[in-house]
Formats: C-alpha cells, structure tokens, sequence
C-alpha cells in the first residue's frame, strides 16, 4: 500500500505503508540516533510528532520486551528509508511493523529520508500529515495545515499519569557489565513528576536508593509536599513548555523547599519558574551525539537529546548557572541555582537511547538531596556507569501493577 | 589545553612496505599526522622506509629519512634531529614495536624523546596477551580463555584443560601473521612452533574460540582532558574466526539494539581509561555471543589501524588528523569539525547511508595455498562502497572490486558448482559471498545458510531480497520492466550490466532506456552528522534518491581516476600519482575531482582533490559523474589499468581524456600494431607472435625457439605470466590462461635468458621529453620488474646502450604522441638493446624515481597533461646524488604452501627503498629495509642450478673473503671444491639427518643462495625455500642478487652507517 508524508509547505514525499494504515498528523521531527528506535518510539516526549529517523535502515533487530520507555508507542507516525523485511536480534519478540500496526502508529518507508531531514533542517520543524492508501497530494497537505500547532495541544496532559504510583524496579544489572555489588544506601524518598517520563529515569533514581512515587503532571504542591519528600523529580515530556503552565506554578511553589531536578521539559518547566523564558528552536535537537560541556569541569558528554524548545539562557535571573552548554550551537543545557537547591538539564542523562556519558547527574541529585548542594568537589566523576554499576542496590522492587 | 609550546620537533613514524595487515592506510594516516602536525608549526621529521607513499614527499615533513625502520638507524636519525617527541601512532604495528623497542632500550630517554599519543605501558598492555586479559578483568570485562605461553611445552600443557579448535595469536605480529586456528594437536603444535619464531617476545596466545560469535569493532578517541567520543562501529559479516581485514564488514553495526551497542561503548570507555590511552583514536574488537549477547573482549589496537582508515572514510570524521593533534595537548572540543564547520569534533559520527567494506585477495597468485579464510590475514586489499541501503552498497563495493563481477552475481558470472558452493559456504572461502547467492537461488533457506556460514539472518535476509528481485525482473524485457521495479532494483544497487543480463539486454541499452525514464543517480555527502547540519565538503557518493545534493561549480576542472582496491600489481604507486595530479592541478588553479572506491589511500581523504566521489570505477559509475559534473578532462594514465580499461569506452562516449590518446594505449597494448611501430622505427623487439589457441602457440613457440615468454594479453602484474621451456608445459599452460583472460589473445616472446632489463620513466609534452630515470633491474630478464629489485643510477650498463635506450625511449615517445608518462622496459642482452614493454602511463616506478632524483615526476606529467610544455615547466633531468635501491616485499609467510620463487608473475605486495653513496650500502639498506638484512658472519648455504655453477663460484669466493664459511649440497658443493673453494657438505632433505632444513631450522645458517634447479617439480627445494622464510633466513634466488649482496655485505662490513635526509639528497627544491 502506498502511503504519503505531507508538509504543510506543500513537500510531499511518497513511499510505502508500513505499520498500520491510517491517517495521522503531527509536527515532523528528525532523530539522528543510528540505534533505539525502540526508545524512541516509547518516548512519551514524541507525542504529537511524527518522526523521521536519518538511519536509513530500522527495524533490524525487531521489538523486545525490555527496551520501551512507556507502556506503548507515543508517536504520531514513524518515516525511514527502509523497514526491515526481517529482524534479527536474540531479544527481538515481534517485528517493527507489527507492533506498530498493533500499536495503530502509521509509518511510511521508502521514502527519502535525507531529503525529509534537509527539508526540515532548513525550513524548520513543521506539521505534517501521514496518510496511507491513495488520496491526492493536495489533500494530504490540507491536512498537514489542518492539524494543531503543537503549542496549542496540551500533550503533557495526554501521557501523564492518571493517579500516583510508587516504583522499585531498577536498571538490569546484566547490563552494566558486572561488578555490581549491593551497596548500603540511605533510602531517599523521591516525588516524580510525571509530564511524560521516561522510564530509565526512574530505574536509574532506584538503583540510588530512591523510592519514588510518580505523580501525574496536574498534583497539587501542596500534596507534595505532604509527602514530605527527600526531592522531587521533574520529569520530560511533549510540546511546548508555556503550554504547561499549571506545571510551572507548582514547580515553583515547590522550589527552595525540596531539592529539585528536572530533565528535558522539566528542566524547561523549572526555567520558566525560575522566571526565565523558553523559545522554539528551528529543528530541535534529536539524538544521540550531542556535545555538552559542564562548565565548571570542562568536560564534554556525548548525551541523548529530545527537545524542540530550548531555556533562553540570558533570559535567567542572575542567581541562576548555566551548567551545561551545547557545544554545537550554544544553547542552554542545564543550569543550577546558586542558593536553591535544584537543578536541571536540557538533555537526557537517563540515555535509553544513547550514551549514558551523563548518568552521573542522578548521584548529583542525590548528593543534593543529601547535602542541599550537589557535590562537585574533587575528582570530576570518571566512571558513571562503572560506580552506578556498584551502587546497585539488591533491594529490587516489584514495579506497580498498571501503572502510569 | 591550546597546543603544547614545549615540543618543537617530532618524529613521526611510518609503517614501511605495504605488507599484508598494512598498507596504503598508514600512508593516509602518516599523511594527515604530517599535515597536522606542519600546520600547527612543529618541525616534522618522517622515517618511513617506503618511498612509493605520499607521506615521504619531500614536502610532507620537514625532514624526510628513507631509511631502514630499525632501531640502530632510528637512534642515528634522532641523534641527528634530536627531535622533542616521538609520534608512534600513525605507522601501524611496525611503528609502536618499534617505539617500544626504542623505549625499552633506552634511547628516547638517552636523546629526551618524549613519547606522545600513546605510552608504553599502554602499548605493552595491549600487544602482551597477559597484560590485557588481567587489565580486562580487573574493570569487569570478559576475554576469551587463555594463557601466553613461551614454550610448546607450556602450549601443550593449556592445550589439554581446554577443547578444541584453539585460536593461537603469537603477540607483535602483524595482521595475525604465524597465528591460526588448530582443530586438532598436531595442528596445535605447528602452529605454536610457527608463532614462537615470529613474535619478537616469543610469545604466543592460546585462546578458546569464539568461532561463530559475532564480531564488532569500535573506533574511539580521547584527548587528554579524558573525553572519549565513538567515532564509528563496526559489524563484520564473517563471524569470528576470519581475520576482520578478509571478512566483509559494514558500517555501523547493524544487528545491535540501542542497549547492545551502548554497553559496548561503555566497556570501551573503560578500556580506554584502563589501558590508559591518553591521547589518540584507538581500535576495540568485541565478540558477541549472537544467542545470548554475552561480550567478551577480543583485542584492542592503543593506535591508528586499517579500522580507522576505513571508519575515517565511512564516517567522514579524519581521526588520524585528529589523533595527532590530540597528541600534542588539544582536547576534541577545541577542533572543529571541518565538514560542517560549525561544530566540534568533540562528538559522535552519525551516518545515514550504510558502508560496505569487500576485501580483495589475490589467491590465484599463490596456487598451491589453502584459501580457507581464518585469524591470519591475507587479504591484498579493499575496497569500500557507500549506499543508503546495505544492499545498495553491499552490490557497489563488489562491482567495486574488480573482479569481473557486476555487482552480487546475476551478471553471467555465476559458475561454481553445487560442489564448490557447498565447499565455499563451509569452508568460508573467499567468493562465499558468491557462494550465497547462488545457494539461495538454488533454494537454501536464510536459516539453513545462517547455521552454516555463521552471517547473521539480517544480512543473509537482505541477500535473498536482492534474490528475489533478480527474479522479478526476469520475467521482462528491457522495454516491458515497469518504472518502479527498475527504479527499485537501482535503488538495492543493481548495475546495469546486471540488469542487462536479467533482462537479456546490452548495458548502454539499459543505461538509455534507465535515462529516457528518468532513472538517475544523485549524488549525497559524507557529513558526520545525518544532514543535522550543512556539510561544506564535497565528499559525495550516488544513490538513488529524490534530492541531489553535488552542486558541480563552473570552474574548470579535471577528474582524476583512481586505482580502485589494492592488489598485487597495483597498490599505493597508483595511488601517489593520482594525489600528486590533485595537488599540482589544484596548484595550477583547477578545481580537482577524485573517484575511487578504496578506503585505505590518501585519495580518498576528501581534502585531496577539491571533490571526491567515493565510487566504484565501473563505465556506468564514472560515466554517470561525468555527465554531471562535465570535467574539462579525465586523467586516466595515473590509476593502473583500472582506468585504463575505461579509457577506450570514456573516449568513445565522448569523454575528454586528457593526455596520451586512448587510440595510442590501445595502440601500445595492441601486439602487432605496436611491433609494425617498432619495426618502423627500427627498435629491436624480441621475437614473438600472438596465438588464440594451443595450435597456433605452437606453431609460434617454435618459429621463435624456446624458452618462450607466455602471458595472456591486458594483464596486470605479469598474471598468469610464465616462461615455458616445452610444448607440453606451453600446452597446460594455454589451458589455464585462457580461463584467466577470456577475451583477449596469448603473447608469446623469446625468452632472454640472462639479460638485463632496465625501466625507463620519462615524461613527454607530444615534443620534448624528459627522462626522469633509467633504472637497471639487479634480478635478470625473467623476474617481474615489480619483484626485481632495482637501481639508479643504472651500475652495470655501457653509455653507449644508454644512449641507445635514451634514444628509442625518445622515438617511442614521439611516435605514440605521449602526452605526460611513459614508462618503457628494456632488456640488453649480447650488446642488442630490446624493447620488452612501452606503456603510455604511470608506471610502478614513478614515485621511487621522484623520490630518489627530486624530480616531481607525476606532478609535471599533470601539467603537460593539461597543456603546459616542458619547455613552460623549466625543469631537466638531475643528476643524481648517490645510489637509490628499491626492493620488493613478499608475502610468502602467508601463502603457505606455495613456493616463495620469483618469476615472471608478480608477487610482492610493496617497496623499499635504500639510500647511500655507495651501490653495495644502498642495496644492504634496501634488504635491511625489506626484513631480510644482510648478515655480516656465520654460514652461507649454496645450491644452484647448472647453468648457474660457473657463475656462482665469484660469489662464493667473495662469501669467504668476507668472512663467511660455505655449505653445500652434493652438485653445488662439489664444483665449488673443484674450483678451490671450501665448503662444508650438508644432506639434501632426503639423503639423511642433519640436513640441510634441520640445519636451517637449529639457526646454523645466516644466508641461502638457491637457484631454482628444475622446470617443473622441484619439491625438495620449495621446502628448504619454504624453511628459510619461516625462519627468518635470508634467501636469493638468482645470481645476480647474490651478487649484489655480496656488494652489500662489503658495504655492511666497511662502511658506516650513514643516514640522510631525502631533503639533503636533491639539489632541486621541491
């Protein structure tokens, strides 16, 4: 069957269908990442998007039962050069194009990617629509206007949780390459915030010691704060941070009280808060070889990114550090307050997909739930994975039936 | 950290001779380290003792040392440049043992040489198998069950505590060179036996196997501020147990999930860290268990490899350039990326299109060897293709081979028998990739093929897509194929000489209709980042897509084809010349176009020409990027046959070929065009005739008289060459070459036995010529001028027949219309000067003369080429300052079985060259320089054939004049005896024990000078031959070598070693 990508410029790009038919639109967005589509696609953050993977090849090792962000796909619809005609990966469960016909996710293959990609690096991210069968081109496109603009959408309230949850699983640690002996950690008890969370960030929160209660993106900061929380954890998730304006109040009547972390949409959540300002970048950034550097160390990450909307870094008050900066185009990665105790970055040190380069901000989060200030003394940190690997706790929780 | 200001010279170490496991990518790699380097205002001193590189022009490095790459003549260069720090990273494993073995000696503390981008701990841990198992363990990660052993004994002992087949790795050898696998004891122990002699720790590894396990490599950099960034993955289709360079390898890896590829990227972090490299990229090689993921650790290389070469061009990220600039105190993120300009280098490569490296063997070489691929590594070559699909690329890099194939089969070439199918698929051959094809068309399931080569279902599911599609396309004609099956078989990379085949057609019918239809490629870039951002590189390769993306300028500009993958015959000399035309005519103010398809070279880095086109040199490819870019010339003489096979059919699609015609190289190629020519001119040829059957030969052979010269026409490297001395021999023979050269006719000449033979380098402008070089072959007519070793200045040959060779060299030239090289072979036999070979071209020799007289050869060829006179370019010919040998280097180790003679087919893989005032010291260093120096004392071994005795008993009595005490078989050593001479007897290896292969083996003998003694079968001797290579004992096969080392011994034992700088050797600036 045929299927039709359309821009709401009037580029059209016709390929085949592959996953379920349909017809579905969405901002369209490029991922660079040559691994993950897996992540990707469960990555609640891509909610009202559709996504063009560069790799052209994808779906070569099928769909596991391990490797998903969220209990189901997230995407609006799935663009790639090729669909594999056959997976192969001693994990894989079921092929790509079933689960996304499972999934009711359209996708188109055959197309070309790379032009896709140049289109919208130099035009921007725009709406588009995905249309599989036959129909006119014309019609696609008025479909592609037709859609919402992604700031208009409240897509946070979409994949939020309905009521709160606690989670005890931790990261596998079959995949740490070994050495995980259990340690003794003090328990912390941390509150998530659920705007779209990804799940490795709450195994990695686990596998600090941390029992966390996920919350949906709408709790009171009040009912937080009854929970007497050691920190609370602001979570990514989709669309345009000023849409989420209820989040951004209870972040900030949170803020000074409990120490704060925030990844992706939370770290834009709690720069708004903070009395910053966000904007639209051209394309976003989407994938896994971004550079970052921390400031204050000079080192650089190689780090996993999702995020269409940046935190104007001139725009934070004086008591705010930019921490971290994208050495590709300088924009904000993360900041810290230099009295508050929080904390947040731009990108995503959970990894799942990409390089866990900055799994040790987790510990940063604990020591500043410890300490009310992030250690940064001494030895910048050498071997994350490596220490998470030994801080692995034996204590591994059984994770809350139908949760979410 | 801005750069160091401390350092101010460094000594950068090249590889030395392409050998198998190390050729043309450390060129490239010594090539960026030297620019790099230069640029950031150090005085860079090179030693490199091969001179066919790039790297060793004179203007690449402050300071350029051809010399030996030992440590005795490495302490002269440093006492003499007493550099500040020594670069060990970009010359391969011969740089880093060397390096070692300069530290652990004392030396670079002696001179206050600073090692830099690698340490010695790091360098000893990753080469002694112990270090690295116990440094693997201690950070969590797995490696294979092992121990080092140093004995046969203590093998033996390892040998019963696990099963077999056992992995042996002797540690410091290149390439897995003396390793293999031993599926039972005695294999075990001639294996160990072989790996104790070759490693210079006497160390080898005995490892359990992981055959069948998945292999991946990962290519990794740090800079000293410990940021480590990936630069590129890679999945090897053959499973472990093939050495990666002769396995089929595609990049990224394919088969990993985000999970897999990231807890690879964690241990190599750790690896890195653990090992302690500081500075510089590094090469990791891991093993997967494909049924449950488990990872051990194989190896990893604290240095640039062939890996990163190939991961350099795949990724478009250049890690040697890097990695020397890492060495000397930058950190990622203060270099940019100079594609797209705008970001760092500190980040990850990511790539939308899959890469596909094909590695090229030339087994046909060395008949008698088992071509079962396994851990030592024999393959000649690569070469590399780009495409958004694997299968798109996997069908361009095997129509990129050469190999008279158009793609994966469906092209008329698919012939092996269900027999040999079943022997390729299970033996893991080298066509196995053929052997697939036809399996699955046979019927063989993905899954029946998975179990028996091991290649994981992905890519055996993609092959049989490509299968599948060959089918459909069958049922039609050229005309009848619908729009999107043709668009769809272009796109999964079918040539159109294939789709002339399915579809029972000629390919310049199915390049029209494809036009008509509107079926083209575009062209794409290379761009480290997936089109995130814009690439300002125009390093580009086709697909079949929607958007293209070449942007051909208006400038005038010229198109330089390449030499394709390396193979015996063709190598980096093709190579050197195509780069020194990109950088004169870029010189010159034309905008420079590459295309070639071989990762390894200095040509396909994408700032050597100002364009690059990473494409096979196929008709159809390079007629499709003349058609968009429109080249004001394509220069076809400087790539080896390879272009010049295109050269006739370019031409007659109206492509402006520049210099000498094709009609001209057609007209030198042609055997009686070319004798009508000589005998108008009057230039002496020997006798000889054409022959397309047994018949005919015959009736030639014996107008002629024999021994005659045999050899299919258009060959390379003097394939399926050889002299016969009989009908019988001549009829097997036409048998066999036949099959080697289908289309074209059998040249039979006169064999001149005994004569010498001498290569002539000479530019021509269509009126003047310079010759550039007459060098004089030291092995007689007989030997291939590419296995000859030779000298210039010419040290035997009268004036007067330098003149006569001037003199026809000038005729020739004129006659054939040369515009730019000519390379001419003769041969002076009986005071008559024959002409044995002309060939309008580049040839071999061209950058050995360069780098011997100072003359740019290839560089002023270019500019005739493009319409500047020699008269214009002011230069003459130079007078030349000392003697330059060059020998060749041989690959015999890794071919046995096969008896390591020189003949008429060419067999070395590379080049060396010896500098001194002195014929015998040039000719002592030019051995020293192959591996194989001269001794000074001890034993020397003669056993020559008949009509060699007379001559052999000077050469004898020079041998004991030096010192040295002769052995003898019974012939041999009785006419010496005869003449006075002493001589030990020693036993043939029939007649009783000790023999003469005991004595080699128990160290007794320092040199053996054996001429072979019969036509045929001469069993005894191969394996004396065979004896002698393994264990390191120099061997010479004709007199005149043996003569010549005479002279070199002298040279060795009375003169001092001097070392000097190519730059002190010319007169002429460069």
């Amino acid at each position: 069957m045929e299927a039709t990508l359309a821009l709401e410029d009037g580029r059209i790009f016709r390929g085949r269908s592959f996953g379920a038919p349909g017809r579905r639109t969405g901002e369209v967005v490029f991922n660079t990442s040559m691994t993950g589509y897996q992540e990707i696609l469960t990555d609640p953050s891509y909610c009202g998007q559709i996504v063009v993977m560069t790799y052209p090849l994808i779906g070569n090792c099928g769909v596991n039962d391990q490797d998903a962000e969220s209990a189901a796909p997230r995407v609006e619809g799935l663009c790639v050069r090729e669909s594999s005609q056959l997976h192969s990966n001693w994990r894989s469960r079921k092929d790509l194009p079933q689960y996304l016909r499972e999934n009711r996710i359209p996708g188109v293959t055959e197309i070309d990617t790379r032009a896709l990609t140049r289109h919208i690096r130099s035009q921007g991210a725009m709406r588009g629509a995905l249309v599989s069968g036959t129909g006119t081109a014309e019609e696609a496109v008025r479909l592609a206007r037709s859609a919402p603009l992604l700031g208009d959408l409240d897509l946070v309230g979409r994949v939020t949780c309905a009521a709160p949850y606690a989670w005890r699983e931790g990261r596998d640690p079959a995949w740490l390459l070994g050495s995980g002996t259990a340690a003794t950690l003090e328990k912390r008890r941390v509150v998530a915030y659920d705007f779209g969370i990804k799940q490795n960030i709450l195994r990695h929160l686990v596998d600090l010691g941390c029992d966390v209660t996920v919350v949906p993106a709408s709790w009171p900061a009040e009912d937080t704060l009854a929970m007497n929380p050691d920190g609370v954890f602001l979570s990514n998730g989709p669309g345009d941070p000023e849409a989420a304006g209820a989040a951004v109040d209870v972040v900030r009547s949170l803020m000074g009280k409990i120490p704060l972390f925030g990844i992706c949409l939370g770290h834009q959540i709690l720069g708004l808060a903070l009395g910053g300002a966000t904007f639209k970048l051209k394309f976003g950034h989407r994938g896994g070889n971004h550079p970052v550097r921390d400031q204050r160390s000079g080192k650089i990450a190689i780090t996993a990114q999702n995020h269409g909307y940046a935190v104007d870094a001139r725009s934070l008050p004086a008591a705010v550090e930019v921490t971290h900066v994208n050495l590709n185009d300088g924009t904000c990665e993360g900041f810290r307050h230099r009295d508050l105790p929080l904390f947040a970055v731009q990108y995503h040190p959970e990894a799942a997909p990409g390089p866990h380069d900055a799994g040790g901000l987790f510990r940063d989060f604990r020591d500043l739930m410890a300490e009310g200030e992030p250690s940064r003394d001494g030895e910048p940190e050498r071997l994350p994975a490596d220490d998470l690997g030994r801080l692995i706790s034996d204590s591994k929780g059984r994770r809350r039936e139908g949760g979410k | 950290m801005p750069r160091r200001d401390d350092l101010k010279s460094i000594l950068i170490l090249g590889s030395g001779p392409i050998v198998i496991g190390q050729a043309c990518e450390f060129d490239y790699s010594g090539v960026q380290a030297c620019k790099a380097l230069r640029q950031e205002g150090y005085r860079v001193i090179l030693a490199n003792s091969n001179p066919a590189t790039i790297m060793t022009d004179p203007e690449m490095a402050d300071r350029t040392y051809i010399e030996p790459l030992v440590p005795e003549v490495l302490e002269r260069i440093i006492a003499a440049e007493r550099p500040d720090a020594l670069l060990p990273t970009v010359g391969g494993q011969t740089a880093l043992n060397l390096a070692v073995k300069l530290a652990q000696d004392g030396i670079l503390e002696r001179y206050g040489v600073e090692l830099i981008g690698a340490k010695l701990r790091s360098m000893q841990v990753c080469e002694e198998r112990h270090l690295f198992k116990e440094a693997m363990e201690r950070i969590g990660l797995s490696v294979p069950h092992s121990a080092a052993v140093h004995s046969l004994q203590e093998a033996e002992e390892f040998a019963a505590t696990c099963p077999f087949p056992l992995i042996l790795r002797p540690s410091y050898t290149l390439g897995g060179a003396g390793g293999g696998i031993a599926y039972n004891i005695e294999e075990f122990r001639e294996i160990v036996q072989q790996g104790l002699n070759l490693s210079i720790s006497g160390e080898v590894l005995v490892e359990e196997s992981l055959i069948g396990w998945k292999e991946f490599e990962l290519e990794v950099m740090r800079d000293q501020a410990d940021n480590v960034v990936i630069i590129c993955s890679i999945e090897n289709l053959d499973p472990m147990g093939i050495h990666t360079g002769d396995s089929i390898t595609v990049a990224p890896a394919q088969t990993l999930t985000d999970r897999e590829y990231q807890r690879l990227r964690d241990a190599s972090l750790r690896i890195m860290r653990e090992v302690g490299v500081e500075t510089g990229g590094s090469n990791i090689q891991f093993a997967v268990n494909p049924d449950d993921g488990q990872v051990m650790i194989i190896e990893m290389n604290p240095r640039v490899s062939r890996s990163s070469a190939l991961a350099s061009k795949a990724t478009g990220f250049p890690i040697a350039k890097i990695a020397a600039k890492l060495a000397v105190g930058y950190t990622l993120d203060e270099i940019p990326n100079d594609i797209t300009r705008e970001t760092p280098a500190s980040f990850e490569p990511t790539i939308d299109y899959c890469v596909v490296k094909i590695p090229r063997f030339d087994f046909e070489k060395f008949p008698k060897t088992d071509r079962r691929l396994g851990t030592q590594m024999r393959s000649v070559g690569e070469a590399m293709a780009i495409g958004r699909t694997f299968k798109e690329a996997l069908q361009k890099g095997l129509r990129s081979m050469e190999i008279g194939r158009a793609g994966l089969g469906a092209d008329g070439g698919d012939n092996l028998t269900p027999a040999e199918v079943k022997e390729a698929l299970a033996g893991g051959l080298p066509n196995r990739i053929f052997a697939i094809r036809q399996a699955m068309v046979a019927g063989m399931t993905v899954d029946a093929l998975a179990e028996v080569t091991h290649y994981d279902r992905w890519f055996l599911a993609n092959i049989e897509e490509l299968v599948h599609l060959e089918g459909n396309l069958r049922a039609f004609a050229l005309a009848e194929v619908p729009d999107d099956l043709l668009r769809r078989a272009k796109r999964w990379g079918f040539s159109d000489k294939q789709l002339a085949f399915l579809l029972n057609s000629r390919e310049d019918a199915v390049r029209s209709e494809r036009q008509k239809r509107g079926i083209t490629p575009v062209y794409l870039r290379v761009d480290t980042c997936g089109a995130e951002f814009e690439a300002h590189t125009p390093y580009l390769y086709s697909s079949y897509e929607e958007e293209d993306e070449c942007s051909p300028t208006q400038e005038r500009k010229i198109m330089i084809l390449g030499g394709g993958p390396n193979r015996i015959g063709q190598g980096i000399e093709f190579d050197y010349c195509c780069c020194q035309a990109a950088y004169a005519l870029s010189e010159r103010g034309f905008e420079t176009i590459m295309v070639n398809c071989n990762p390894e070279t200095v040509s396909t880095d994408y700032d050597t020409s100002d364009r690059l086109y990473f494409e096979p040199l196929t008709m159809e490819d390079v007629l499709n990027i003349v058609e968009r870019e429109k080249p004001e010339g394509v220069i076809v003489q400087y790539g080896g046959q390879t272009p010049l096979k295109l050269a006739m059919g370019l031409h007659q699609a109206g492509v402006p070929i520049l210099g000498t015609s094709p009609e001209m190289i057609d007209l030198a190629e042609d055997r009686q065009r070319f004798e009508k020519l000589l005998e108008d001119l009057d230039i002496p040829k020997p006798e000889s005739g054409t022959a397309r059957s047994y018949d005919e030969a015959r009736v030639v052979a014996e107008r002629i008289g024999y021994p005659v010269l045999v050899r299919p026409s258009y060959v390379l490297g003097g394939r399926a060459m050889a002299i016969v001395y009989d009908p019988e021999t001549l009829e097997k023979y036409i048998l066999i070459a036949a099959k080697a050269a289908a289309d074209h006719p059998i040249l039979i000449d006169r064999f001149l036995e005994d004569a010498f033979e001498v290569d002539v380098d000479a530019i021509c402008d269509g009126s003047e010529i310079l010759i550039a070089g007459i060098m004089q072959h030291i092995e007689e007519a007989g030997i291939h001028s590419g296995d000859s070793a030779c000298v210039l200045p010419p040290y035997l040959i009268a004036e007067e027949h330098l003149q006569t060779i001037r003199d026809h060299t000038r005729r020739l030239a004129l006659a054939l219309e040369v515009k730019g090289l000519l390379n001419i072979q003769y041969a002076i036999k009986d005071d008559v000067v024959y002409v044995l070979e002309v060939n309008p071209r580049a040839s071999r020799t061209v950058p050995f003369v360069s780098k011997a007289t100072g003359l740019q050869v290839a560089r002023l060829a270019a500019r005739v080429m493009v319409g500047e006179s020699l008269a214009d370019l002011g230069v003459k010919a130079t007078v030349l300052n000392g003697y330059f040998v060059k020998e060749a280097v041989f690959p015999f180790t890794r071919f046995s079985g096969d008896d390591p003679v020189l003949g008429p087919e060419m067999k070395s893989t590379g080049e060396v060259m010896g500098i001194s005032d002195s014929f015998g010291g040039a000719f002592a260093k030019a051995q020293m320089s192959a591996g194989s120096p001269l001794p000074t004392e001890g034993n020397v071994f003669l056993s020559v054939n008949d009509n060699d005795k007379d001559s052999v008993v000077p050469i004898a009595r020079g041998l004991l004049e030096r010192g040295f005490r002769l052995v003898a078989t019974g012939g041999t050593g009785e006419h010496l005896r005869r003449a006075g001479l002493d001589v030990e007897k020693v036993f043939k290896v029939n007649e009783g024990r000790p023999n003469i292969v005991d004595r080699i083996k128990n160290g007794e003998i320092a040199m053996m000078i054996n001429t072979p003694l019969g036509r045929e079968s001469y069993l005894d001797e191969q394996t004396l031959r065979q004896s002698a290579y393994t264990y390191g004992v120099p061997v010479i096969t004709t007199l005149s070598g043996a003569a010549a080392s005479v002279a070199g011994i002298k040279a060795l034992q009375g003169e001092e070693l001097v070392v000097r700088a190519l730059q002190d050797c010319h007169k002429q600036k460069w």
